[in-house]
């Protein structure tokens, strides 16, 4: 445990030099050439040649579910080793057995990963990625580049060992499926990932990866004092100090509580582990290819989200931090909601650009991701951006944050009862606006529209608004965006 | 016409489509599906337990209860309303809480139409659009069957002509 975050920034500064050091030189693919006959991977990607994963796959994909198995298996294999004549012969005898059902699940485990290993090809043809995999019914999935959301590098605990990688290929698509090549060693990973990604925006597919600027990275005490501070975190803090204030003063009395709240303490424990492990050292780097995201503590997640995939951006104060300055900086990105089964770690679709950070830290993100984004805000800030005052009978805790301001290309508004909420949608990603109103709404005056976008998570709405002001706002956000969404196909079709 | 003045986009009120009047006829049928059972079983079930006096009440009251019931839907029914220009699709609805949507045709993701068991016999259709937002809500139920193609294959054919990335 102790190593592994010393361990971290070494690794981190590694990917960035490679990244680096290809580039003045301005060609990858020498060096690349002498790797590749090492590990006879990726490297002649372009040729459009058939490629197998590293063969490692089949233990690290089973490996997840054979850890718990060999924890259990290897003490009894030991035992066995050094007191051959068990305590009981029926008893050992049994245990063999079930030792044995063990192995042989396990066998037949591995098994099937090398048989889907062998079945399992891919290369890249015609600017898109085709994988083929399956032994009975085989199937050959293609994704083209050009659609490609994002590009993810997974690396779980056990790759890391191994020094393997998976690469996630992100579409759009409500209802696709994620490209997915698990394991590639870590430096075809990389070297793929970069290709890809110049497949994705035209450029030519052997040009050196782009220079990157790192922009912003979260120091872990800060993460660990933000999950401190959420309203889940205090809430489990006060129940275990309360528990165990109470285990000494009336230990009678307290201890079927444990019972009731352990399940609950353990869930917490975790989820907040599991937010810890995604977010920590989370590092934002620039790149003319689009924003890198790299976090986690055991498994580690390296994404890159090409220019122009952002749907939608979100900014969370929540009450407990705003004493300290903090905010919570969030991105949305097209595709499927999280499958079951799949590591919430890295199948949500929204990012934490900023897990925690100060405001201007945030500011500055925003300027990078959606350089209107300050102005639409400052609009929504000005007197005429603030909720008309009646609202305050609707809607008197949220009155006090409701606001909504935007530019030409983007919209800002502004909720969030106890915790603020502001959420930019650039008008080029809407896809479709709503208007709303309730009889109390009616009774007021008030009206609502929605502003509806691919992205999953952020609901940005134009709440609680005067009726006729609402009226003219959806004939302008509808002229507009119709104005960016022209705009933004001529770009693409420009490239 | 007041109950809606303020929510359309400036326009001719003309140009506003309405869901076929039949459509009235088909949730009336399943209101009543779904309210015959309820009057039997509140009337077998109070008649065996209480009295055959309360049985009748029940039975009554779950009537009452159905006719409210129809009242509100022909009331939804009434208020749908679509509407084609020339970049997007609009789609009225609602009384109690009034929405509209304003979905542009390059957005859309695919158009599917449907047919439930009251919708055909009497050959009507709902039309749905999707975008890849998933709070999108562009449904008009109620069409007959040429006007489903029609709009189906219209906005099949403005979505491509103005299709825009995601």
């Amino acid at each position: 445990m102790t190593d592994a975050p010393t361990d971290r920034p070494g690794e981190l500064g590694g990917a960035v030099t490679s990244n680096l050091s290809a580039q003045p030189v301005g060609d990858a693919r020498p060096a690349a050439v002498g790797i590749g006959g090492r590990t006879g991977g990726p490297l002649e990607v372009a040729t459009g040649d058939w490629h197998r994963l590293h063969p490692l796959s089949p233990v690290i994909r089973g490996g997840r579910s054979l850890i718990p198995l060999a924890l259990v298996l290897a003490p009894a294999a030991l035992g066995f080793g050094t007191h051959p004549h068990g305590a009981g012969g029926g008893g050992s005898g049994s245990q063999l057995s079930g030792h044995a059902i063990d192995l042989g699940v396990a066998g037949v485990v591995i098994l099937l990963g090398v048989v889907s290993w062998i079945v399992t090809r891919w290369r890249i043809e015609d600017g898109a990625l085709r994988i083929e995999t399956g032994l009975l019914r085989r199937s050959s999935q293609r994704y083209p580049l050009s659609q490609v959301q994002a590009i993810d590098t997974v690396r779980p605990a056990l790759a890391r060992a191994f020094g393997l990688a998976e690469l996630r290929v992100r579409m759009g698509g409500a209802t696709g499926k994620h490209g997915r090549l698990a394991y590639l060693t870590v430096y075809d990973a990389d070297i793929l990932r970069a290709r890809l990604l110049a497949l994705a925006h035209g450029v030519d597919e052997d040009a050196p990866p782009p220079p990157e600027r790192v922009l912003v990275s979260v120091p872990p005490a800060r993460l660990a004092w933000s999950i401190l501070l959420s309203r889940s975190g205090l809430a489990s803090l006060m129940v275990l100090a309360g528990l165990i204030a109470g285990a000494f003063v009336a230990p009678d009395t307290v201890r079927p509580l444990i019972g009731v709240f352990f399940f609950p303490i353990i869930a917490i424990l975790a989820i907040s582990w599991r937010r810890f492990n995604a977010d920590y050292r989370l590092t934002v780097a620039e790149a003319p290819d689009g924003l890198r995201l790299r976090a986690g503590l055991l498994e580690t997640v390296a994404e890159t989200i090409p220019a122009g995939r952002v749907q939608a951006v979100r900014l969370t104060e929540p009450l407990l931090w705003r004493p300290l300055g903090w905010c919570r900086l969030e991105v949305d990105v097209a595709g499927k909601e999280k499958r079951r089964g799949e590591d919430p770690a890295t199948s949500r679709p929204l990012r934490p650009v900023l897990p925690v950070g100060p405001r201007a830290d945030a500011d500055w993100l925003l300027e990078r991701i959606l350089p209107d984004a300050a102005p639409a805000l400052a609009e929504a800030r000005r007197p005429a951006g603030r909720a008309p005052h009646r609202v305050r009978l609707k809607a008197p805790l949220r009155y006090r944050n409701l606001s909504w301001g935007h530019t030409s290309t983007c919209v800002a508004t502004t909720t969030g009862r106890v915790t603020r909420t502001t959420a930019w949608v650039p008008l080029g990603k809407v896809q479709s606006l709503r208007w709303a109103d309730g009889p109390v709404q009616r009774r007021l005056g008030l009206a609502t529209v929605h502003l509806d976008t691919a992205g999953r998570n952020i609901r940005a709405a134009l709440r609680d608004r005067d009726a006729g002001e609402v009226e003219r706002a959806l004939t302008e956000l509808t002229e507009q965006a119709r104005t960016a969404r022209r705009t933004a196909g001529h770009q693409t079709a420009g490239r | 016409m007041t109950r809606r003045a303020r929510a359309e986009p400036p326009g001719d009120d003309d140009e506003w489509l309405r869901p076929s009047p039949k459509l009235r006829t088909v949730r009336r049928l399943e209101v009543a599906a779904a309210t015959v059972p309820v009057v039997i079983v509140a009337g077998v079930v109070t008649g065996l337990l209480v009295g055959l006096g309360f049985a009748l009440l029940a039975a009554a009251l779950a009537v009452v209860a159905g006719l409210v019931l129809d009242w509100f839907v022909a009331r939804r029914v009434s208020a749908w309303a679509y509407r084609e220009r020339a970049d997007d699709l609009l789609v009225r609805r609602g009384v109690m809480v009034r929405r509209l949507s304003v979905v542009p045709y390059g957005r859309m993701q695919f158009v599917d139409v449907t047919a439930g068991p009251f919708e055909r016999p009497f050959g009507l259709a709902t039309v749905r659009m999707h975008t890849a937002a998933a709070a999108t809500d562009a449904r008009i139920p109620g069409l007959t069957g040429p006007d489903a193609a029609r709009l189906r294959d219209q906005l099949a054919r403005l979505g491509e002509a103005q299709a825009a990335g995601l």
